[in-house]
C-alpha cells in the first residue's frame, strides 16, 4: 500500500492536487498499472479528497479503465463502423478463436486480454487489430496464427 | 498485412524536444516581431531546395511512414546528400487508401505506397537524377501516370483550404507554421481589429459547427460573450466518437496551430482567458503533437500572459477522455473535464451561458476552430462565396467503407454525394454495386442510390432522414444488410449509453433485442411497426441527443430498405448475404471437383468428402466463416452462399465427382 | 422573485421566478406523475415519466417538468395525446424490471399498461402479457437512493458503478459498514423496495 500512496502522490502532485483532475490521475495510474487495483482507487480517493462512490463510477464508466488485471499482451480488434463493413466481426471471430478468449476478457494464463475498441482512425487498413501497440490491416488466419505464436514465445 | 511500432511514439516526442534546443527562441512581443521572425525563417528556407516530405499521420504510421523515414535518412546520409536535400514529415495528406505517401518538392512528384525498400531508388532517380519512379506514381483508369500530386484526380476535386497545409509542415516545429502565415490572423485579430469586429465578422461568415449539430458559430460566441460573468471558458471538442471519422485527429495531429490560433481568435472574441482542449485518448500522436505544439506556442510568447504584446492573456489545458462516446456531447464533455462523470445534464440552460462549473463555455469542433483563422485572414465575404445558401465554406469527410480512395476529403458544401464517392472516391471495388451511404454517424441516417444527386449541405442531409454529422461517410455496397447496419449502430449505442435516463437504457436495449431477433431469424410480424413506436418514445423523451437520436439509424433504414426487413422477418431471408442464421453455404454436387481445397481449409473441419469424393458441408457444424466460398478456384464455381432458401439434400457419402475432362489441369 | 403566469391544463397558475414546471403544478394541486423526484433532492431528470408538452406559438416541445424552469406566458400539457402515449411506454419499459411493484401498478393502472391489465383482468403478471420480456432487476435506477445519501446524508456509502444497461447501485462496504446499520432512510425512499436485498448481497459479499 505504501508503494501505491506513493505512485498516487507522484501522479497527483503532477496535476497540483486538483480534484477537477480526477480521470486525468486515474489514466496516468491506469498506463502505470495496466489496471486500476482497489488499493490504487483507495489511494487516489484520499490524496484527491474524492468520495470512494466517485472514484468507482468513473472507474467504471470509461472503457480506459480496467478493474481487472490485464494479460501480458493486449489484442484490440476495432470494430468502427468502416472496420464493420469490411468484415470485422469475422475478424473478431477469427482471433476468438485463435486465442480462445472473448472480447472483454483475459486468458486463464493471463497472457492475453482481447477488447474491442471503437474506431482508431485508419479506416484504409480495416479491418484492424492492434497487438501491443502494433497495428495489423486484413491480417488473414495464418497471419493471425503467426503473430500470436511470436507473442507467446516472446521472452 | 502492415504493421506500426507505436511504442516509436514516446521516441518522436524525445527526439522534438531536442529539436527545441537546437533553436533560439526569443519571445515575441509584437506582431512586428512576428513578422520579422517569419521573414527569417524564409530567409533561411530555399523554396528550390528539395525535400522529401513523408506523411506522418496514424493511418501512414500504421503502414510503416517511420521505417521510410529512417530509410530517407540512412540513404540521403549514405550519399552524402544531407546538406543538399531536406527530409519533413508532415501532417497527414488524406489519401488514406495509398499511404505512405512521399511528396518531392519543390517539383511535388507524389509517390504513394512507398516502402523502406522503395527508398534507394527514389534517392538515386528522383533525388540524384531527377528522374520520376513510374510505378510509384499514381495511375488512373486508363493507365495513365500522374506525376503532381495536385493532379490526382482524388485531389484535383477537393478544395482543401482547411486542410490542406497538412501536407505542408511538421507539426512538430511551429517554425513550419509561422512561415506558411501562420498566427497573422490572431495578430490581425490582436492589433487590428475589436472584439466586435472579431465577432462580428464570424458571424458574417455563417460559419456553422462542423462536429454535427451545425449551429451558427457566431450566434454561439455571441451567447457566451453576452453572458454575465467575469470567468469564461472556450473549448476544443476533440472527442470525434462517430466510429469511422477522423478528420479531427488528423486535423489535431497534423496540424494542431491552426486549431489553436482559431481557439485564440475565439477566445479574444468572446472575452475568455482559459481554454480547454478534450481529446479522446484512443488518439495518442494527436495528444503528443498537441501538447509539443501548446510549448512552442508559449515560447514564442503566443500563448500565457500578455500574447505577442498585446495584453490579452490566455492559455490552454488538455484533457484526455477515458472511453465513453456520450462525453462527446457538449454538456457532458464539460461534467468530465469537472472531474465528474462525463454524463450529459439534464437542463435546459444552454452550456455558453452555463458551462463548465456553471460558467459560460463555448463548446466548438476541431474542425470549427480552424476554419476560424481563415476567415479573419481572408474575410466574410470570400468565405460565403463558397458553399451554399445555408451552408458555407467547406466540409471535411472521411471517405471509409466500401470505396477505392479510402482517406480524408474536403469538399465545397454543395459538391454532391456522388460526386464526393465516384469522382473523389473512385467508385466501389471489386465491381460492386453501390447501396448506400452512411453519414452522421450513429445519430444520421443512409442515403439510397436514388438521392446520390443531393448537396452536402446541413439541411438536405436532415430532409432526407440523415446528418450531416461530423463528417463520416461510410459506403456501403449489395453486400452490406441494412437490417444488420441497424443492429451494428444500436449496439453500438447500447455500449456507449450512459444509463441514466429510462427511454435510452431501456429503450435501445429492447430495440437492439428486436433487432437481433430479426437477425436470427425470429422475426415477427409487427416488429417493424413496433419499432417505429419505440423509436418514437425514444427520440421524445431521452435525456440528451444520444437517446434522441438513437433512433435515426433504425428509422432511416426502415425508409428506405423495408423490403429488407421484410424479407428478414416474412422470408427469413438476407437479401445481401450477411446475417448468419439466414444464410448457409453449399456445395454443389454437379460442380465439384473434390479438389481438397476447402476440406483442408475449413476452421470447424465441416466438410467430409476426399480425392474424387464429392465435398459436403456438415451444416451442423459449419460456422459460416466464408472460407470455403473463398478458397474454392474460380474455375470451379462450386461453393455459393445461399439465403431464404431450404438446404437442398445432400449426396450421399461417398459419391463420386463428376470431373470435367478437357478443361485442362 | 418577481412572479410569472403560465397556463397549465388551460388552467392560470401562478408561480415564482426560477420554480420548475412540476413545482409549480404540484403547488397548484395539478398531479404530474413522477419516480426520480424528491422534494429533498436536486432534480434528476433520469425517468423522463414527468414529461409534459409545452408550446410555444406555433411549436410544441416535450420536456421533463421537474428541470424545466417555468416562463411567463407558457403554454403547458400535462395529459396531452404524445404525453400519455409515451408515458405508457415508459411504464411498459419499467414493468420489464420491476414488475408488479406498487407505484408502477399504480400508475400502470391509470395509463393502462399490458401488464396490469392482466392483473387487473386475471390475477397475474406473465410474460405473455407484458409488451416486453420480463428480466427483473427490481431496480428502475432513478438514484434516489444513491442521491440522498451523497446530497443529504452526506455519507457516500452507497453509489452508481458501470453504464448503459451494465448500470447498478451498489453499497460500498467499507463505508456501508459503519454508516448503514444506524441509517437505513434510503429504504423507504426506494420506489421498488429493492435496497434491503442489494443491502444483504453487500454485506454477504463483504464477509466471505
Amino acid at each position: 500500500m505504501v508503494q501505491e500512496l506513493a505512485q498516487i502522490d507522484e501522479i497527483v502532485g503532477k496535476y497540483a492536487g486538483d480534484k477537477s483532475a480526477l480521470i486525468q490521475v486515474l489514466l496516468d495510474a491506469q498506463c502505470q498499472n495496466r489496471w486500476l487495483p482497489k488499493d490504487i482507487l483507495k489511494g487516489v480517493s484520499q490524496r484527491l479528497g474524492v468520495p470512494l462512490t466517485q472514484i468507482y463510477h468513473i472507474a467504471s464508466f470509461y472503457k480506459a479503465f480496467s478493474l481487472m488485471p490485464k494479460g501480458r499482451h493486449s489484442v484490440s480488434v476495432c470494430l468502427g463502423t468502416a472496420c464493420q463493413v469490411r468484415g470485422a466481426p469475422r475478424l473478431l471471430d477469427k482471433v476468438t478463436e485463435t486465442l480462445k478468449v472473448k472480447s472483454g476478457e483475459t486468458s486463464a494464463d493471463m497472457q492475453f486480454s482481447l477488447d474491442t475498441v471503437n474506431c482508431l482512425g485508419c479506416c484504409a487498413l480495416g479491418p484492424v487489430m492492434v497487438v501491443d501497440g502494433e497495428y495489423y490491416g486484413k491480417p488473414s488466419a495464418k497471419e493471425l496464427e503467426q503473430i500470436i505464436t511470436a507473442k507467446q514465445i516472446e521472452p | 498485412m502492415v504493421s506500426l511500432q507505436l511504442r516509436n511514439l514516446n521516441r518522436l516526442l524525445l527526439q522534438s524536444k531536442l529539436n527545441r534546443e537546437e533553436r533560439n527562441v526569443s519571445r515575441l512581443n509584437s506582431a512586428a516581431d512576428l513578422e520579422r521572425l517569419r521573414q527569417e525563417i524564409l530567409a533561411h528556407r530555399d523554396p528550390n531546395k528539395p525535400c522529401v516530405t513523408i506523411c506522418s499521420g496514424t493511418g501512414c504510421h500504421a503502414y510503416g511512414s517511420e521505417a521510410v523515414y529512417e530509410a530517407f535518412v540512412k540513404e540521403i546520409h549514405r550519399n552524402g546528400l544531407r546538406e543538399k536535400i531536406d527530409i519533413r514529415r508532415t501532417g497527414c495528406h488524406g489519401f488514406c487508401e495509398r499511404g505512405t505517401l512521399v511528396v518531392i518538392f519543390p517539383e511535388e512528384i507524389c509517390y504513394l505506397r512507398v516502402r523502406p525498400k522503395d527508398v534507394p531508388e527514389i534517392v538515386s532517380a528522383t533525388l540524384t537524377e531527377k528522374k520520376v519512379v513510374d510505378h510509384l506514381l499514381y495511375e488512373d483508369a486508363n493507365g495513365q501516370r500522374i506525376v503532381h500530386e495536385g493532379e490526382i484526380p482524388f485531389y484535383s476535386h477537393q478544395s482543401r483550404i482547411v486542410f490542406g497545409n497538412n501536407r505542408l509542415i511538421d507539426p512538430r516545429r511551429i517554425d513550419d507554421y509561422i512561415a506558411l502565415g501562420g498566427y497573422n490572423a490572431l495578430a490581425k485579430a490582436l492589433f487590428e481589429m475589436t472584439t466586435e469586429q472579431v465577432l462580428s465578422e464570424v458571424k458574417r461568415a455563417n460559419l456553422r459547427g462542423r462536429g454535427g449539430g451545425g449551429f451558427p458559430t457566431g450566434i454561439k460566441w455571441e451567447t457566451t460573450r453576452n453572458a454575465p460573468a467575469e470567468i469564461k471558458y472556450v473549448i476544443v471538442n476533440a472527442d470525434e466518437g462517430d466510429p469511422g471519422a477522423y478528420m479531427d485527429r488528423s486535423l489535431l495531429e497534423g496540424n494542431p496551430h491552426s486549431v489553436l490560433e482559431g481557439l485564440l481568435i475565439g477566445a479574444y472574441a468572446i472575452g475568455s482567458h482559459q481554454g480547454f482542449v478534450y481529446v479522446r485518448q484512443e488518439y495518442p500522436l494527436a495528444v503528443g503533437n498537441l501538447n509539443i505544439a501548446l510549448e512552442q506556442a508559449r515560447e514564442y510568447g503566443l500563448l500565457g500572459l500578455n500574447i505577442l504584446g498585446s495584453g490579452f492573456d490566455f492559455d490552454v489545458k488538455v484533457h484526455r477522455g477515458a472511453g465513453a462516446f456520450v462525453s462527446g456531447e457538449s454538456s457532458a464533455l464539460m461534467t468530465a473535464i469537472e472531474g465528474r462523470v462525463g454524463e450529459p445534464r439534464p437542463k435546459y440552460i444552454r452550456t455558453a451561458v452555463s458551462g463548465i462549473w456553471q460558467r459560460p463555455s463555448n463548446l466548438n469542433n476541431v474542425e470549427t476552430w480552424a476554419t476560424v483563422p481563415l476567415i479573419i485572414n481572408k474575410g466574410a465575404e470570400w468565405f460565403t462565396s463558397i458553399g451554399t445558401e445555408r451552408s458555407k465554406g467547406t466540409k471535411i469527410f472521411s471517405l471509409v467503407g466500401k470505396v477505392n480512395n479510402t482517406g480524408l476529403v474536403e469538399v465545397p458544401m454543395g459538391t454532391t454525394l456522388r460526386e464526393v464517392i465516384f469522382n473523389i472516391g473512385d467508385g466501389i471495388p471489386g465491381g460492386k454495386k453501390f447501396k448506400a451511404v452512411q453519414t452522421g454517424g450513429p445519430s444520421g441516417g443512409v442515403i439510397p442510390d436514388s438521392l446520390l444527386d443531393i448537396p452536402v449541405d446541413f439541411d438536405e442531409l436532415t430532409k432526407v432522414g440523415s446528418m450531416m454529422g461530423s463528417g463520416g461517410m461510410i459506403v456501403m455496397d449489395e453486400d452490406t444488410c441494412m437490417v444488420d447496419i441497424a443492429r451494428y449502430f444500436l449496439n453500438f449505442l447500447a455500449g456507449e449509453s450512459c444509463g441514466k435516463c429510462l427511454p435510452c437504457r431501456e429503450g435501445i436495449y429492447q430495440m437492439l433485442k428486436i433487432l437481433n431477433r430479426i437477425c436470427e431469424g425470429n422475426g415477427r410480424e409487427g416488429d417493424i411497426e413496433f419499432l417505429e413506436e419505440i423509436s418514437e418514445v425514444v427520440r421524445d423523451f431521452s435525456l440528451c441527443a444520444l437517446g434522441q437520436t438513437a433512433p435515426n439509424p433504425i428509422l432511416s433504414t426502415i425508409r428506405y430498405f423495408r423490403d429488407e426487413y421484410e424479407a428478414h422477418i416474412k422470408e427469413k431471408r438476407c437479401p445481401a448475404g450477411v446475417c448468419k442464421a439466414l444464410i448457409f453455404y453449399y456445395i454443389d454436387p454437379q460442380k465439384c471437383q473434390a479438389c481438397m481445397i476447402c476440406l483442408r481449409d475449413c476452421p470447424a473441419e465441416a466438410i467430409t468428402g476426399g480425392k474424387n469424393l464429392i465435398h459436403i458441408i456438415d451444416q451442423e457444424k459449419c460456422t459460416k466463416c466464408g472460407t470455403c466460398l473463398e478458397v474454392c478456384p474460380p474455375r470451379f464455381g462450386a461453393v455459393s452462399k445461399l439465403s431464404g432458401v431450404k438446404v437442398p439434400e445432400p449426396v450421399l457419402q461417398g459419391t463420386e465427382a463428376i470431373r470435367k475432362r478437357g478443361k485442362g489441369k | 422573485m418577481s412572479e410569472v403566469t403560465l397556463i397549465i391544463n388551460d388552467e392560470e397558475v401562478k408561480a415564482k421566478e426560477g420554480m420548475t414546471i412540476l413545482e409549480a403544478a404540484r403547488n397548484a394541486g395539478i398531479d404530474i406523475p413522477t419516480l426520480c423526484y424528491h422534494e429533498k433532492l436536486a432534480p434528476y431528470g433520469a425517468c423522463r415519466l414527468c414529461t409534459v408538452e409545452i408550446v410555444r406559438g406555433q411549436r410544441s416541445r416535450l420536456v421533463a417538468s421537474c428541470v424545466y424552469t417555468v416562463e411567463d406566458g407558457l403554454i403547458v400539457k400535462t395529459e396531452s395525446e404524445p404525453v400519455i402515449k409515451g408515458r405508457k411506454m415508459l411504464l411498459e419499459l419499467m414493468w420489464a424490471r420491476a414488475p408488479g411493484v406498487q407505484p408502477i401498478r399504480n400508475y400502470g393502472m391509470r395509463y393502462g399498461i399490458s401488464g396490469v391489465q392482466a392483473i387487473r383482468d386475471y390475477g397475474i403478471t406473465s410474460i405473455s402479457t407484458t409488451k416486453f420480456e420480463i428480466e427483473p432487476t427490481f431496480c428502475i435506477l432513478c438514484g434516489l437512493c444513491v442521491r440522498y445519501c451523497t446530497e443529504v446524508k452526506r455519507e457516500n456509502a452507497i453509489g452508481f458503478i458501470g453504464r448503459g444497461t451494465e448500470r447498478e447501485v451498489v453499497f460500498f462496504p467499507e463505508i456501508a459498514r459503519k454508516e448503514c446499520p444506524n441509517c437505513k432512510e434510503c429504504y423507504s425512499i426506494c420506489p421498488t423496495g429493492a435496497l434491503p436485498s442489494h443491502y444483504a448481497l453487500a454485506e454477504a459479499r463483504h464477509s466471505t
